[in-house]
Formats: C-alpha cells, sequence, structure tokens
C-alpha cells in the first residue's frame, strides 16, 4: 500500500514538472518561433525583453524533470532516451544554441542579426523535437527485457514528424498570446494578427492526431470508443478554450488570450493521459513497472517535496516582480 | 574499420565531461574567493576587496552560466549511451545526481540572486551571507557528484538483485571507501585553480598597471594561500594514491607503467608502455623511488599490471602519461609558490615582470592538472565501470550503433567548439573591461541567468551603437 502510494505520488510530481515545463518553456520557445516574423527590431526587443527574467528558470523543469526520471521511473529514462538517441541530441543542440544567443544578443551590437538568427532555428528545433517525441511516445516503443530494441529511426515517422509540426505551431499560439499579455502597440496588434491563424493551424493538428491516434492505437481506441467515459469531459473542456480565445482576441481582452491558450495546453495533456494511463513506457510498461525500488523513490523524495515549494514560490516572486507591460528599451 | 560504439561512447563522455569540469572546477574555487574577499571587506571595510569582489562575482557569474549550458547535456548522457548501467545503478545514482540537480537550483533560486546582484540594495551582512551559503553550495554539489563517482570507483552499500542495485546501507554507500580522499583531493584542486587564475589575472593587470593597490593585495593574499595548498595537495594526492593501491591496485600498476608484481620498483620518468608486448619501451626511471613512494620502503612489494590478463587492463599509456601531466603540474605550482615568497623580499613578487609572466601563464596548469587527474581515476579503472562489478561493454546502451554515437560526437564537438570559443572570448573580455564603473545596460538581471551579471559588450569597440 505504502508502495503504490509514493509511485503514485512520484507520478502526480513528474507529470505536474511536465506540464509545467511544456506550458512554460513552451511560450518563450514560441516567442523565439515567431521572432523572425515579429514587425520590426523593436518588438524583437520587446519580445526577448518580456522573456528574459523567466526562460532559463522555465527550462528548471526540463532538468527536474529529466533527473527525477532517472531516480523514480528508471525504465522511462533508460529506454525512451536510447529510444530517441538522435532526436535527443538534435533537442539538446537547439536548446544550448538557443540560450547562448539569447544571452549574446544582449551584450552584442553589431552582429545582432547572427544571434536572432540562432535564437530562432534553436527555438524551431527544440520545438519541433519535442512534439517528435510526444508522437513517439503515442506510437510506442519496441521493447524487449526493459530493453529498447527498435531502430535507430524509429521516432521518425510521418505521424511524429506531424506531431513536431503541431508542437511548433502549438509554442507559437503561446508565444503569441504571451506577446499580446506584455506588449503594446505594433506589436500587440502584430500578434493579435496572427493569433487566430495559428488557433486554426493547431485546433487542425490536434483534431488529426486525435483521429490518427485511434487508428494506430487499439488501446486509445477502447479507451475512448469502447465505452461512453467521463474523459470526453477533457476534449469538450479544451474546445471551450479555443472558442474563448477566439472571442477573447475578437473583443482585443489582453490577459484571456494567454489563460484560455494555457487551458487548451493543459486539457489536451491530461486527455493525452487518459488515452495512455496508467502505461508510462508505452505499449507494455507500466508506471508500477518502471518505479525504482521503494527506498530510493523516498529518499529522493524527502528533497523534493522540500525543493518544490521553494522553486515554486520562486517562480510565482519572479512573474510577480515583472508583471505588466514590457518596452523596449527595458523596464520602466 | 568497425566503429565500436563502446570505445566512440566512452571517448564521447570523455570528451563531454572533460569540457564540463574546467567550469565547475573553477567555480567552487572562485565561490570561496568571493566569500573571502567580501568577509575581509566586513571586517576591514577596505574598499580595496569590495572591488576585487565585485569584478570576480562578474567571472564567476559567466563561468558558472557556462557550466549550467555545458551540464546540461551531462543529465541525458548516462540514459543516451548508457542505458544499461542506469537501469542497473538507477536505485542509488538516481537519487544521488537528483539531490544534485536540487540543490543547484535551490541555490540559484535562494542565495545566486543576493550574491549577484545584491550589492547596496541588501545589508552588507545579508550579502557576505549569500556569498558564503554560494561557496557552502558550489560544495554540496560537489558532493553528490563525488560521492556517486567514488561509489563507482569503490562500490559498497548495496546488493545485487536480479541485475539491479538495492541500496542497503545509503551512508556505507554515499561514503565508499575512496571517497573522503577523492573529495578532499578536489575540493583542493577547485583552490589551487581559483588561486592561480586569480594570481594569474592580478599579476597580467600588475604588468599593464592597472588598478596596482587592489591587486598587489590579491596577489599577495594568493601566493600565501598558494604556498600552503600547492605543497598539502602533494600530500592528499599521496594519500589518495595509497588509497587506490588499496582498492584499485590495477590502476596504480598503470599509473607507474608496472607489469610485474616486484619489489624495488622504478619511478619512471620516461616510458612508451606497449600494452600488446606487455613491457615498456625507452625506460628511464629512479630505482627504487616508486617502491618507496608507494610502501615507504625501498623493498616493498608493488603489484603489476600482469596480476590481470590483458584485457582487464586499463588503456595503460593513457594513464601513465595523464598521471605524469598532473604530477607535473604540481610539482611547479609547488615551485611558482616557493619563488613567489623567495621574490616578496623588497616587493620584487609585484614588480618583478619576468615572475608576473610566470604567473600569467601558470593560470592554465590547475586546468591541466585537474583533467590529467581525472583521466587517470577514470581511464585507470577499465574497463570496468562499476569497479569489478559491472564493465563498460555490459554498461552501454544495447541499440547504439557506432555511426549514432560517431554522428552524435561530432555535433556534440561542433555545439562545444561554439560555446566555448565565445563564453571563452567573452570572458577575455570581461577581464580586458577590469575593475571600471559598470556600463549603463538595460538588461534584466536574473540569478538563473548568471551571465545577466555581466554588462560587457561582445564587441571589440564596445560601441552601444545599435539602441538609438
Amino acid at each position: 500500500m505504502e508502495l503504490i502510494n509514493l509511485t503514485m505520488l512520484w507520478a502526480v510530481i513528474i507529470g505536474f514538472g511536465v506540464i509545467m515545463y511544456v506550458i512554460m518553456d513552451g511560450f518563450d520557445l514560441g516567442v523565439g518561433i515567431l521572432f523572425p516574423f515579429a514587425p520590426d527590431e523593436e518588438s524583437r526587443d520587446v519580445m526577448m525583453n518580456s522573456v528574459a527574467p523567466v526562460w532559463d528558470g522555465n527550462e528548471t523543469w526540463l532538468i527536474l524533470g529529466g533527473a527525477g526520471l532517472l531516480a523514480a521511473f528508471p525504465l522511462v529514462y533508460t529506454i525512451i532516451l536510447p529510444a530517441l538517441y538522435l532526436g535527443v541530441f538534435l533537442m539538446l543542440a537547439g536548446l544550448i544554441f538557443r540560450g547562448i544567443a539569447f544571452e549574446f544578443r544582449f551584450k552584442a551590437n553589431r552582429n545582432r542579426h547572427w544571434w536572432n538568427r540562432a535564437f530562432y532555428l534553436g527555438s524551431m528545433l527544440a520545438t519541433f523535437c519535442q512534439g517528435v517525441v510526444v508522437g513517439a511516445y503515442i506510437q510506442g516503443f519496441h521493447v524487449e527485457n526493459n530493453v529498447y530494441a527498435g531502430g535507430p529511426f524509429d521516432w521518425l515517422s510521418p505521424f511524429t514528424v506531424f506531431t513536431g509540426l503541431v508542437m511548433v505551431a502549438g509554442y507559437a499560439l503561446l508565444g503569441a498570446t504571451w506577446t499580446i499579455l506584455k506588449s503594446e502597440g505594433r506589436t500587440q496588434e502584430w500578434a493579435y494578427r496572427i493569433t487566430p491563424k495559428l488557433l486554426i493551424a493547431v485546433l487542425v493538428g490536434f483534431g488529426v492526431i486525435s483521429l490518427w491516434t485511434p487508428f494506430i492505437d487499439e488501446y486509445v481506441r477502447e479507451r475512448w470508443f469502447g465505452h461512453l467515459t467521463l474523459f470526453w469531459v477533457l476534449p469538450v473542456l479544451a474546445l471551450l478554450c479555443a472558442w474563448q480565445i477566439w472571442r477573447a482576441v475578437a473583443n482585443r481582452s489582453e490577459g484571456q488570450p494567454f489563460v484560455a491558450t494555457l487551458g487548451l495546453f493543459i486539457f489536451t495533456y491530461l486527455g493525452l493521459i487518459a488515452s495512455k494511463w496508467p502505461y508510462l513506457v508505452p505499449p507494455d510498461i507500466t508506471i508500477w513497472d518502471a518505479a525504482s525500488a521503494p527506498e530510493s523513490q523516498l529518499f529522493l523524495m524527502l528533497g523534493v517535496l522540500f525543493v518544490i515549494p521553494v522553486v515554486l514560490g520562486y517562480t510565482a516572486w519572479s512573474y510577480w516582480v515583472f508583471r505588466g507591460k514590457v518596452r523596449g528599451g527595458g523596464y520602466h | 574499420m568497425e566503429l565500436d560504439p563502446v570505445l566512440l561512447s566512452r571517448i564521447q563522455f570523455a570528451f563531454v565531461v572533460s569540457f564540463h569540469a574546467i567550469f565547475p572546477v573553477f567555480t567552487i574555487g572562485l565561490a570561496s574567493y568571493v566569500a573571502l574577499l567580501h568577509g575581509l571587506f566586513y571586517k576591514t571595510g577596505n574598499p580595496a576587496w569590495e572591488r576585487l569582489a565585485s569584478f570576480w562575482i562578474k567571472v564567476f557569474a559567466v563561468v558558472f552560466g557556462m557550466g549550467v549550458v555545458s551540464g546540461i547535456v551531462m543529465a541525458f548522457q548516462f540514459g543516451t549511451n548508457w542505458s544499461n548501467f542506469s537501469q542497473a545503478a538507477s536505485n542509488f545514482i538516481g537519487p544521488m545526481l537528483s539531490y544534485e540537480v536540487v540543490t543547484a537550483f535551490f541555490l540559484e533560486a535562494g542565495f545566486l540572486g543576493v550574491l549577484l546582484f545584491g550589492r547596496g540594495k541588501v545589508p552588507e551582512g545579508v550579502h557576505l551571507f549569500a556569498a558564503i551559503m554560494v561557496a557552502v553550495g558550489t560544495f554540496i554539489s560537489a558532493f553528490w557528484i563525488l560521492s556517486t563517482n567514488s561509489w563507482m570507483q569503490t562500490p559498497a552499500g548495496v546488493e545485487l538483485v536480479d541485475g539491479r542495485f538495492h541500496v542497503t546501507s545509503w551512508a556505507e554507500a554515499m561514503f565508499s571507501a575512496s571517497f573522503p580522499y577523492r573529495f578532499t583531493h578536489m575540493a583542493l584542486a577547485s583552490f589551487l585553480t581559483g588561486g592561480f587564475v586569480v594570481a594569474g589575472v592580478s599579476a597580467w593587470y600588475l604588468l599593464i598597471g592597472r588598478d596596482v593597490e587592489a591587486n598587489r593585495k590579491a596577489l599577495s593574499m594568493c601566493m600565501w594561500l598558494l604556498l600552503v595548498l600547492a605543497p598539502l595537495q602533494a600530500f592528499v594526492g599521496d594519500a589518495h594514491g595509497l588509497n587506490t593501491l588499496e582498492h584499485q591496485p590495477t590502476k596504480v600498476a598503470a599509473m607507474e607503467a608496472n607489469w610485474e608484481t616486484r619489489s624495488n620498483v622504478p619511478l619512471l620518468l620516461f616510458a612508451w608502455p606497449d600494452k600488446e608486448a606487455q613491457e615498456n619501451r625507452f625506460e628511464i626511471g629512479v630505482p627504487s623511488l616508486a617502491s618507496l613512494i608507494l610502501t615507504h620502503d625501498t623493498d616493498g612489494v608493488v603489484p603489476g599490471l600482469k596480476e590481470v590478463a590483458p584485457e582487464e587492463q586499463p588503456p595503460v599509456w593513457l594513464v601513465f602519461w595523464s598521471f605524469r601531466a598532473m604530477v607535473g603540474m604540481g610539482v611547479l605550482m609547488i615551485l611558482v609558490a616557493l619563488v613567489g615568497l623567495w621574490y616578496r623580499r623588497g616587493g620584487r613578487l609585484y614588480t618583478n615582470r619576468c615572475f608576473l609572466q610566470v604567473l600569467r601563464l601558470m593560470s592554465v596548469t590547475p586546468f591541466i592538472a585537474v583533467l590529467g587527474g581525472w583521466f587517470v581515476t577514470e581511464a585507470g579503472r577499465a574497463p570496468w565501470l562499476v569497479y569489478g562489478i559491472m564493465n563498460q561493454a555490459e554498461a552501454v546502451t544495447p541499440s547504439l550503433s557506432g555511426w549514432m554515437v560517431l554522428a552524435t560526437l561530432i555535433g556534440y564537438f561542433a555545439v562545444y567548439v561554439v560555446v566555448f570559443l565565445t563564453g571563452g572570448y567573452y570572458l577575455t573580455r570581461v577581464v580586458r573591461e577590469g575593475m571600471l564603473a559598470e556600463a549603463p545596460h538595460d538588461e534584466v538581471e536574473r540569478p538563473t541567468r548568471p551571465l545577466s551579471a555581466a554588462h560587457t559588450s561582445l564587441e571589440a569597440d564596445g560601441g552601444r551603437t545599435f539602441r538609438s
């Protein structure tokens, strides 16, 4: 009984870490994706300054998630990383380039356009790879004796390329609604204009994935269409959020588009979990199979329960301090 | 030639970890130095200490930032390239490595911000406290990593059930036989690194006559520290070597390129170890000295490499020469520290241009020594990954093929070259700008982005032509 609770608690912590990462690094990666399309260099300054206080803290969750997986659910770590070997490299390369570009763009003057490019390309690459990871996860992994036994490019299929592209659109939507929240004037007007287009792209993408998935995965089909379940409330809520984004942009509301986009992501994420639960490495390995020894889960839990409130408190404080509109020349 | 995923994974890990290690080893020493400067300022009120502190905090911030960036890859390599090891050892290494991450985040959220940006905004006592906490925090971070590494060298406190390690005693696993020696050796190495870099930079400032008063103070303090630490390190290193002789005799045999178990083993000054022939070529040595060092008796018996089969021997030439690089640098450091003491007479320490130039060049030696030392200890345990229990071929990811590892090795190399060149170039600009007054800036300063603590321009002319 105790074991079950500990593993469940870890599942909740890791699940929470993943969605925190997706929505938080999502909007700053999205800002990177939209970078070359911004109306002018001043808008780019505004966009960059709007994520400068928070972006690095956002990536905290990726590292915490990676390390936490090794400690709490080692099988996920030791099967999915080998399975996505080349994809993981591309994602890390993208994130590193983007981070370096971010820092040195502030310090560069004449060569700023080079760092702009690195920031955009790194953001695109990292986002696309993350979408591919989601696609590969939905597809499932070929595992024998708890070891990945598939080929080097199993993660690259038409389906995963599609999920990669949808992820780019999704993060761009987060970035656009974040920009609406944090900017004014020309930059904000531009963000209002692109948001509906991105929303349509995201909805079409989610729709295609939702129809495609039950065809490639019987387990998912059974879960959603086997009998009428309460899970159907999730896609309905996601659609309501989408409708809310549309309306809020039409009314030129500043905060609601971003909040509704967060809702769209969270309900879609919960829907994905509902499709696969309790499988952590589809199609065969459940969270109980993947768990590490209870004493190891407990040993780390003590530290994590102490530090997560600190990280959360610090994060909340950062966003509070840097609330409000951003201008090109820094904070006033 | 067949591409061997095990060999390539080893090269990849060695490359990434070597590249990464030079940053933390520097930041650990520098954090303590910054805390010391703050303490001196707090006690004496002399503004020279404060000027030095705020300059070295900027350097610390840039190096810390580069350490974080280069460390991201490390967090994933255990899974991508060494998945069988990660799976077998996850019950121990998982929580240990996670605690390192947790420590780092706690530091960033709690104290780094106050240290980097708190000057003038918080009371000086709080600033000093933050500096001390950051210094302590870097050691706690190092503790988790070195404890994990020591466990892999001298495993304890676990039992192997169905191919997976289960922790039976956390205390025994965390404080394994080689841990106290490795930790002390590494802590001193960090201090020596910080000390020689600070001494080198101060010497350069004195050479060009900038901020003479503050840099004389800094140089004098460093040289006293190095005079104590450099010989102390030789003593600790010797103790670490004796511990290794007890637990990993084959590693010591490779360090000395000693093939036969015998007495009166010479200390080799030069040799070309030939693993195929199982003997050395071109051997030049001091008779019986290795026996004397390792057993404190010229007739002492030292175990040889042939105690184990050739396939269980480490790459002898690499261990042998890395060890010589480390010891050579160590001897050089002790000599320079002694010469520095000599030059204090009449204040020549601050004016002798030749010695100041030597100090400038000496700032790279600790990095060579640290990398040499890690090559000895890591290559020296080959073919084992968990010593005596799991070898490298068993530990590697089974689904890897050679070309995949080669592709990512080249990729990481390319990424790191860009990071290193840009970061290194930027660091030299920060040092060149020195202790000048802060340039006006409009950057948002955040502790999670340590690089935002430095405002030096990346381009040589420094002109802020971009913004009107």
